[in-house]
Protein backbone atom coordinates (compact mmCIF):
# COMPACT_ATOMS: atom_id res chain seq x y z
CA UNK A 1 0.00 0.00 0.00
CA UNK A 2 2.07 2.79 0.89
CA UNK A 3 5.88 1.07 1.47
CA UNK A 4 8.08 3.74 0.78
CA UNK A 5 6.17 5.04 4.50
CA UNK A 6 6.65 2.57 5.90
CA UNK A 7 10.21 2.73 4.79
CA UNK A 8 10.72 5.49 6.30
CA UNK A 9 9.51 4.41 9.34
CA UNK A 10 11.37 1.67 9.50
CA UNK A 11 14.50 4.05 9.22
CA UNK A 12 13.05 5.99 11.53
CA UNK A 13 13.25 3.52 14.31
CA UNK A 14 17.07 1.82 13.19
CA UNK A 15 18.23 5.73 13.23
CA UNK A 16 16.88 6.41 16.73
CA UNK A 17 18.67 2.76 17.66
CA UNK A 18 21.84 3.84 16.33
CA UNK A 19 22.40 6.49 18.53
CA UNK A 20 20.29 4.90 21.71
CA UNK A 21 22.59 1.77 21.41
CA UNK A 22 25.55 3.38 19.38
CA UNK A 23 26.38 0.97 16.08
CA UNK A 24 27.02 1.89 13.45
CA UNK A 25 25.91 -0.77 10.73
CA UNK A 26 23.33 -3.53 10.78
CA UNK A 27 23.60 -6.44 9.27
CA UNK A 28 19.73 -7.65 9.30
CA UNK A 29 16.49 -6.17 10.30
CA UNK A 30 13.50 -8.58 11.62
CA UNK A 31 10.37 -7.79 10.94
CA UNK A 32 7.06 -9.22 12.24
CA UNK A 33 4.22 -8.31 9.53
CA UNK A 34 0.50 -9.54 9.99
CA UNK A 35 -1.17 -11.45 7.31
CA UNK A 36 -3.79 -8.45 7.50
CA UNK A 37 -1.54 -5.63 7.64
CA UNK A 38 -1.76 -5.04 3.74
CA UNK A 39 1.88 -4.58 2.95
CA UNK A 40 2.75 -5.91 0.10
CA UNK A 41 6.32 -7.75 0.85
CA UNK A 42 7.96 -7.36 -2.77
CA UNK A 43 7.29 -3.56 -2.58
CA UNK A 44 8.58 -3.40 1.22
CA UNK A 45 11.73 -4.93 0.24
CA UNK A 46 12.66 -2.63 -2.78
CA UNK A 47 11.59 0.36 -0.70
CA UNK A 48 13.66 -0.81 2.02
CA UNK A 49 17.35 -0.88 -0.01
CA UNK A 50 16.28 2.66 -1.87
CA UNK A 51 15.28 4.49 2.02
CA UNK A 52 18.38 2.71 3.63
CA UNK A 53 20.93 4.26 1.81
CA UNK A 54 22.80 6.54 4.09
CA UNK A 55 21.53 5.48 7.09
CA UNK A 56 23.19 2.50 9.13
CA UNK A 57 21.15 -0.18 7.51
CA UNK A 58 22.10 0.81 3.93
CA UNK A 59 22.73 -2.81 2.27
CA UNK A 60 21.54 -4.82 5.56
CA UNK A 61 19.42 -7.98 4.66
CA UNK A 62 15.38 -7.37 4.84
CA UNK A 63 13.98 -11.10 6.99
CA UNK A 64 10.06 -11.04 7.54
CA UNK A 65 8.26 -13.01 9.70
CA UNK A 66 4.70 -13.80 8.71
CA UNK A 67 2.46 -13.46 11.49
CA UNK A 68 -0.96 -15.12 11.35
CA UNK A 69 -4.50 -13.14 10.80
CA UNK A 70 -6.93 -13.79 13.75
CA UNK A 71 -10.57 -13.12 14.14
CA UNK A 72 -13.66 -13.28 16.20
CA UNK A 73 -16.73 -14.75 14.19
CA UNK A 74 -19.74 -12.53 15.39
CA UNK A 75 -21.89 -16.08 14.80
CA UNK A 76 -20.06 -19.14 16.96
CA UNK A 77 -18.40 -16.41 18.93
CA UNK A 78 -15.23 -18.00 18.68
CA UNK A 79 -11.40 -16.77 17.53
CA UNK A 80 -10.20 -18.44 15.05
CA UNK A 81 -6.94 -18.02 12.75
CA UNK A 82 -8.04 -17.15 8.73
CA UNK A 83 -5.35 -17.35 6.11
CA UNK A 84 -7.14 -15.06 3.95
CA UNK A 85 -9.04 -11.69 5.34
CA UNK A 86 -12.31 -12.90 3.59
CA UNK A 87 -12.22 -16.70 3.99
CA UNK A 88 -15.33 -17.49 6.11
CA UNK A 89 -15.26 -19.31 9.83
CA UNK A 90 -13.56 -22.69 9.84
CA UNK A 91 -15.89 -23.78 12.62
CA UNK A 92 -19.50 -22.76 11.81
CA UNK A 93 -19.15 -21.46 7.81
CA UNK A 94 -20.08 -17.97 8.98
CA UNK A 95 -19.07 -14.84 6.74
CA UNK A 96 -19.28 -11.62 9.71
CA UNK A 97 -15.35 -11.76 11.34
CA UNK A 98 -13.50 -8.83 13.17
CA UNK A 99 -9.91 -9.22 12.99
CA UNK A 100 -8.57 -9.24 16.33
CA UNK A 101 -4.59 -9.97 15.49
CA UNK A 102 -2.92 -9.75 11.61
CA UNK A 103 -2.40 -5.86 11.65
CA UNK A 104 1.00 -5.91 13.01
CA UNK A 105 4.04 -4.13 11.64
CA UNK A 106 7.13 -4.25 13.53
CA UNK A 107 10.62 -4.95 14.09
CA UNK A 108 11.46 -7.04 16.29
CA UNK A 109 15.26 -6.95 15.90
CA UNK A 110 18.73 -5.75 14.56
CA UNK A 111 21.71 -7.69 13.96
CA UNK A 112 24.07 -4.68 14.38
CA UNK A 113 27.99 -4.39 14.14
CA UNK B 1 29.34 -3.44 -10.14
CA UNK B 2 26.47 -4.23 -8.52
CA UNK B 3 26.01 -2.51 -5.24
CA UNK B 4 24.25 -5.33 -3.48
CA UNK B 5 26.77 -7.92 -3.85
CA UNK B 6 29.51 -6.47 -5.78
CA UNK B 7 29.68 -8.94 -8.70
CA UNK B 8 29.39 -7.73 -12.30
CA UNK B 9 27.96 -10.50 -13.78
CA UNK B 10 24.80 -9.75 -16.40
CA UNK B 11 21.52 -11.79 -15.60
CA UNK B 12 19.50 -13.00 -18.57
CA UNK B 13 15.31 -12.74 -18.76
CA UNK B 14 14.02 -14.08 -21.90
CA UNK B 15 16.19 -11.99 -24.94
CA UNK B 16 16.22 -9.40 -21.99
CA UNK B 17 20.08 -8.52 -20.83
CA UNK B 18 19.56 -6.90 -16.62
CA UNK B 19 22.29 -5.44 -15.12
CA UNK B 20 22.74 -7.34 -11.75
CA UNK B 21 21.36 -4.14 -10.11
CA UNK B 22 18.14 -4.37 -11.97
CA UNK B 23 17.96 -8.22 -11.34
CA UNK B 24 18.08 -7.01 -7.70
CA UNK B 25 15.79 -4.59 -7.76
CA UNK B 26 12.98 -7.52 -9.57
CA UNK B 27 13.85 -9.73 -6.85
CA UNK B 28 15.38 -12.40 -9.03
CA UNK B 29 17.02 -15.26 -8.30
CA UNK B 30 20.42 -15.81 -9.13
CA UNK B 31 23.15 -17.57 -9.57
CA UNK B 32 26.76 -16.99 -9.09
CA UNK B 33 26.97 -15.47 -5.56
CA UNK B 34 29.12 -16.46 -3.27
CA UNK B 35 26.13 -16.80 -1.16
CA UNK B 36 23.13 -18.99 -1.62
CA UNK B 37 20.37 -16.16 -1.19
CA UNK B 38 18.65 -13.50 -3.72
CA UNK B 39 18.89 -10.15 -1.27
CA UNK B 40 15.50 -8.91 -3.47
CA UNK B 41 12.80 -11.46 -1.91
CA UNK B 42 11.67 -10.51 1.20
CA UNK B 43 12.14 -14.09 2.21
CA UNK B 44 13.14 -15.53 5.65
CA UNK B 45 16.51 -17.58 5.14
CA UNK B 46 19.04 -19.70 6.68
CA UNK B 47 21.85 -17.84 7.77
CA UNK B 48 23.35 -20.61 9.36
CA UNK B 49 24.30 -22.40 6.32
CA UNK B 50 27.15 -19.39 5.68
CA UNK B 51 29.48 -18.97 8.25
CA UNK B 52 31.17 -15.87 7.65
CA UNK B 53 34.27 -14.96 9.59
CA UNK B 54 36.94 -12.22 9.75
CA UNK B 55 34.55 -10.05 7.66
CA UNK B 56 34.20 -7.02 10.24
CA UNK B 57 35.07 -3.77 10.04
CA UNK B 58 38.51 -5.07 11.67
CA UNK B 59 38.63 -7.58 9.10
CA UNK B 60 39.55 -10.13 11.79
CA UNK B 61 38.06 -12.66 13.66
CA UNK B 62 38.68 -13.08 17.47
CA UNK B 63 37.83 -15.98 18.87
CA UNK B 64 34.51 -15.64 22.09
CA UNK B 65 34.03 -11.90 20.95
CA UNK B 66 31.37 -11.56 18.62
CA UNK B 67 31.27 -8.55 16.30
CA UNK B 68 27.83 -8.57 15.88
CA UNK B 69 24.94 -8.43 18.60
CA UNK B 70 20.77 -8.68 18.26
CA UNK B 71 19.21 -6.00 19.26
CA UNK B 72 15.97 -6.03 20.10
CA UNK B 73 13.51 -3.77 19.04
CA UNK B 74 10.12 -4.34 19.14
CA UNK B 75 8.85 -1.25 18.29
CA UNK B 76 6.14 -0.90 15.51
CA UNK B 77 6.69 0.87 12.47
CA UNK B 78 4.25 3.89 12.65
CA UNK B 79 5.32 3.89 16.87
CA UNK B 80 6.34 7.59 15.51
CA UNK B 81 3.25 8.41 14.28
CA UNK B 82 0.80 6.09 16.45
CA UNK B 83 3.32 8.62 19.21
CA UNK B 84 2.23 12.29 17.67
CA UNK B 85 -1.46 10.44 16.59
CA UNK B 86 -1.95 10.22 20.64
CA UNK B 87 -0.56 13.28 21.17
CA UNK B 88 -3.05 15.21 18.84
CA UNK B 89 -6.02 12.91 20.99
CA UNK B 90 -4.72 14.31 24.55
CA UNK B 91 -5.46 17.68 22.76
CA UNK B 92 -8.89 17.32 21.65
CA UNK B 93 -9.88 15.45 24.50
CA UNK B 94 -8.62 18.58 27.01
CA UNK B 95 -10.68 20.64 24.87
CA UNK B 96 -13.58 18.25 24.47
CA UNK B 97 -13.58 18.51 20.78
CA UNK B 98 -15.06 15.55 18.47
CA UNK B 99 -12.38 14.88 15.56
CA UNK B 100 -14.18 12.54 12.66
CA UNK B 101 -11.55 11.19 10.31
CA UNK B 102 -13.47 11.40 6.53
CA UNK B 103 -11.95 8.27 4.48
CA UNK B 104 -13.43 6.91 0.90
CA UNK B 105 -12.43 7.03 -2.49
CA UNK B 106 -11.98 9.86 -5.04
CA UNK B 107 -15.29 10.73 -6.21
CA UNK B 108 -17.72 9.25 -3.22
CA UNK B 109 -18.75 12.73 -2.66
CA UNK B 110 -16.98 13.45 0.61
CA UNK B 111 -16.62 17.32 -0.04
CA UNK B 112 -20.53 17.90 -1.13
CA UNK B 113 -21.11 15.68 2.07
CA UNK B 114 -19.35 17.67 4.33
CA UNK B 115 -20.56 21.05 2.99
CA UNK B 116 -24.12 20.09 3.38
CA UNK B 117 -23.27 18.54 6.91
CA UNK B 118 -21.62 22.01 7.59
CA UNK B 119 -25.27 23.67 6.87
CA UNK B 120 -27.26 21.12 8.78
CA UNK B 121 -24.51 21.89 12.52
CA UNK B 122 -25.64 25.65 12.24
CA UNK B 123 -23.54 27.32 14.75
CA UNK B 124 -22.00 24.44 15.83
CA UNK B 125 -17.94 25.44 16.16
CA UNK B 126 -16.31 23.48 13.78
CA UNK B 127 -13.11 23.16 11.57
CA UNK B 128 -11.92 21.16 8.28
CA UNK B 129 -8.88 20.20 7.42
CA UNK B 130 -8.58 19.03 3.86
CA UNK B 131 -6.20 16.18 2.39
CA UNK B 132 -5.64 16.27 -1.00
CA UNK B 133 -2.38 15.42 -3.31
CA UNK B 134 -2.95 19.02 -5.03
CA UNK B 135 -5.09 21.80 -5.63
CA UNK B 136 -7.23 23.88 -2.84
CA UNK B 137 -10.26 23.64 -4.52
CA UNK B 138 -11.56 21.45 -1.62
CA UNK B 139 -10.98 23.67 1.06
CA UNK B 140 -12.33 26.85 -1.11
CA UNK B 141 -15.41 25.05 -1.19
CA UNK B 142 -15.42 24.62 2.45
CA UNK B 143 -14.88 28.05 3.34
CA UNK B 144 -17.86 29.27 1.25
CA UNK B 145 -19.73 27.51 3.80
CA UNK B 146 -17.97 30.19 6.38
CA UNK B 147 -15.72 27.57 8.35
CA UNK B 148 -12.53 27.49 8.51
CA UNK B 149 -10.34 25.16 6.54
CA UNK B 150 -7.12 24.24 6.23
CA UNK B 151 -5.61 22.56 2.80
CA UNK B 152 -2.73 20.01 3.12
CA UNK B 153 -1.50 19.26 -0.06
CA UNK B 154 0.39 15.97 0.09
CA UNK B 155 2.49 16.10 -3.11
CA UNK B 156 3.02 12.47 -4.06
CA UNK B 157 1.69 11.52 -0.63
CA UNK B 158 -1.17 8.71 -0.97
CA UNK B 159 -2.61 9.57 3.02
CA UNK B 160 -2.94 11.75 5.93
CA UNK B 161 -0.55 11.13 8.56
CA UNK B 162 -0.68 12.44 12.04
CA UNK B 163 2.47 15.22 11.88
CA UNK B 164 0.47 16.71 9.24
CA UNK B 165 -2.75 16.91 11.26
CA UNK B 166 -0.99 17.73 14.26
CA UNK B 167 0.58 21.16 11.93
CA UNK B 168 -2.51 21.82 10.40
CA UNK B 169 -4.25 21.67 14.30
CA UNK B 170 -1.28 24.37 15.47
CA UNK B 171 -3.06 27.23 12.80
CA UNK B 172 -6.57 25.76 13.50
CA UNK B 173 -8.27 28.44 16.14
CA UNK B 174 -9.03 25.00 18.28
CA UNK B 175 -12.02 25.76 20.56
CA UNK B 176 -13.68 23.89 23.65
CA UNK B 177 -16.85 21.89 22.13
CA UNK B 178 -15.76 21.85 18.67
CA UNK B 179 -15.92 19.74 15.35
CA UNK B 180 -12.91 18.88 13.66
CA UNK B 181 -13.71 17.19 10.32
CA UNK B 182 -10.72 15.65 8.37
CA UNK B 183 -11.40 14.72 5.05
CA UNK B 184 -8.31 12.27 4.08
CA UNK B 185 -6.74 12.03 0.63
CA UNK B 186 -9.43 9.91 -1.35
CA UNK B 187 -7.95 6.29 -1.19
CA UNK B 188 -8.95 3.13 0.25
CA UNK B 189 -6.12 1.65 0.91
CA UNK B 190 -3.71 3.60 2.71
CA UNK B 191 -5.53 5.73 5.04
CA UNK B 192 -6.53 2.75 7.33
CA UNK B 193 -3.11 2.21 8.84
CA UNK B 194 -2.56 5.70 9.88
CA UNK B 195 -4.12 7.09 13.18
CA UNK B 196 -4.35 10.55 13.39
CA UNK B 197 -5.52 11.36 16.58
CA UNK B 198 -9.47 11.04 15.82
CA UNK B 199 -12.45 9.81 17.46
CA UNK B 200 -13.59 8.23 14.59
CA UNK B 201 -13.26 6.91 11.07
CA UNK B 202 -16.07 7.60 8.70
CA UNK B 203 -16.03 5.86 5.78
CA UNK B 204 -17.84 7.36 2.98
CA UNK B 205 -19.07 4.80 -0.48
CA UNK B 206 -21.49 6.25 -2.93
CA UNK B 207 -23.73 3.64 -4.35
CA UNK B 208 -22.20 3.99 -8.07
CA UNK B 209 -18.89 2.36 -6.93
CA UNK B 210 -20.22 -0.95 -6.89
CA UNK B 211 -21.82 -3.27 -4.09
CA UNK B 212 -18.85 -5.65 -3.42
CA UNK B 213 -16.25 -2.44 -2.75
CA UNK B 214 -15.97 -3.10 1.38
CA UNK B 215 -15.19 -6.49 0.37
CA UNK B 216 -12.03 -5.52 -1.81
CA UNK B 217 -11.34 -3.04 0.39
CA UNK B 218 -12.29 -4.63 3.63
CA UNK B 219 -8.95 -2.67 5.54
CA UNK B 220 -10.43 0.53 5.53
CA UNK B 221 -14.21 -0.71 6.13
CA UNK B 222 -12.90 -3.05 9.04
CA UNK B 223 -10.72 0.04 10.37
CA UNK B 224 -14.24 2.49 10.30
CA UNK B 225 -16.29 3.07 13.33
CA UNK B 226 -19.38 3.89 10.85
CA UNK B 227 -20.26 3.73 7.02
CA UNK B 228 -22.01 6.45 5.28
CA UNK B 229 -23.69 5.00 2.04
CA UNK B 230 -23.92 7.66 -0.10
CA UNK B 231 -25.58 9.34 -3.34
CA UNK B 232 -28.63 7.02 -2.53
CA UNK B 233 -30.71 8.97 -4.51
CA UNK B 234 -29.19 7.68 -7.77
CA UNK B 235 -29.36 4.18 -6.81
CA UNK B 236 -32.79 3.14 -8.53
CA UNK B 237 -30.72 4.75 -11.63
CA UNK B 238 -27.91 2.28 -11.13
CA UNK B 239 -29.78 -0.83 -10.47
CA UNK B 240 -27.76 -1.02 -6.99
CA UNK B 241 -28.78 -3.39 -4.37
CA UNK B 242 -28.20 -1.16 -1.04
CA UNK B 243 -28.55 -4.52 1.28
CA UNK B 244 -26.25 -6.26 -0.32
CA UNK B 245 -24.04 -3.22 0.01
CA UNK B 246 -24.58 -3.39 3.95
CA UNK B 247 -24.18 -6.75 3.81
CA UNK B 248 -20.86 -6.79 2.71
CA UNK B 249 -20.07 -3.94 5.13
CA UNK B 250 -20.88 -5.67 7.99
CA UNK B 251 -19.11 -9.55 6.43
CA UNK B 252 -15.72 -6.95 7.11
CA UNK B 253 -16.79 -5.63 9.93
CA UNK B 254 -19.63 -6.81 12.28
CA UNK B 255 -19.83 -3.70 14.24
CA UNK B 256 -19.94 -1.04 11.96
CA UNK B 257 -22.44 1.26 12.18
CA UNK B 258 -24.46 2.38 8.70
CA UNK B 259 -26.32 4.91 7.39
CA UNK B 260 -28.24 5.67 4.11
CA UNK B 261 -27.82 9.15 3.12
CA UNK B 262 -27.78 11.67 0.33
CA UNK B 263 -25.99 14.99 0.08
CA UNK B 264 -27.89 15.96 -3.03
CA UNK B 265 -31.49 15.72 -1.74
CA UNK B 266 -31.18 15.71 2.08
CA UNK B 267 -31.89 12.40 2.89
CA UNK B 268 -30.41 10.47 5.72
CA UNK B 269 -28.24 13.62 6.59
CA UNK B 270 -30.57 14.80 9.78
CA UNK B 271 -29.77 11.22 11.33
CA UNK B 272 -25.77 11.86 10.33
CA UNK B 273 -25.92 14.98 11.34
CA UNK B 274 -27.41 13.49 14.82
CA UNK B 275 -24.59 11.16 15.17
CA UNK B 276 -22.23 13.51 15.15
CA UNK B 277 -24.03 15.66 18.19
CA UNK B 278 -24.36 12.56 20.10
CA UNK B 279 -21.22 11.34 19.40
CA UNK B 280 -20.04 15.70 20.75
CA UNK B 281 -22.02 15.27 23.46
CA UNK B 282 -19.95 11.67 24.48
CA UNK B 283 -16.40 13.26 23.99
CA UNK B 284 -18.24 16.18 26.41
CA UNK B 285 -18.75 14.02 28.87
CA UNK B 286 -15.50 12.60 28.88
CA UNK B 287 -13.55 15.77 28.78
CA UNK B 288 -10.57 15.47 31.50
CA UNK B 289 -12.03 12.57 32.61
Amino acid sequence: MHEMSLAEGIRAVIEDQARRHGFRTVRTVRMEIGRFAGVEKQALAFCFDVVMRGSPAEGAVLEIIDLPGRALCYDCGESVELNDRLDPCPLCGGGRLMPEAGDEMRIKDMEVV
Amino acid sequence: MCTVCGCSGKVMVGDLELTHEDAHRLGLAHHHHDHDHDHGAAQSHDHAAAHHYGQGPAGVSVPGMSQARLIEVETSILAKNDAIAAANRRVLKALGALAVNLVSSPGSGKTTLLVETIRRLGDQPLAVIEGDQQTSNDADRIRETGASAIQINTGKGCHLDADMVARAMDDLALVPGMMLFIENVGNLVCPAAFDLGEDAKVAILSVTEGEDKPLKYPDMFTAARIALINKTDLAPHCGTDLDLIEANLRRVNPKIQILRVSARTGDGMEAWAGWLRGRLVEKTLRRGG
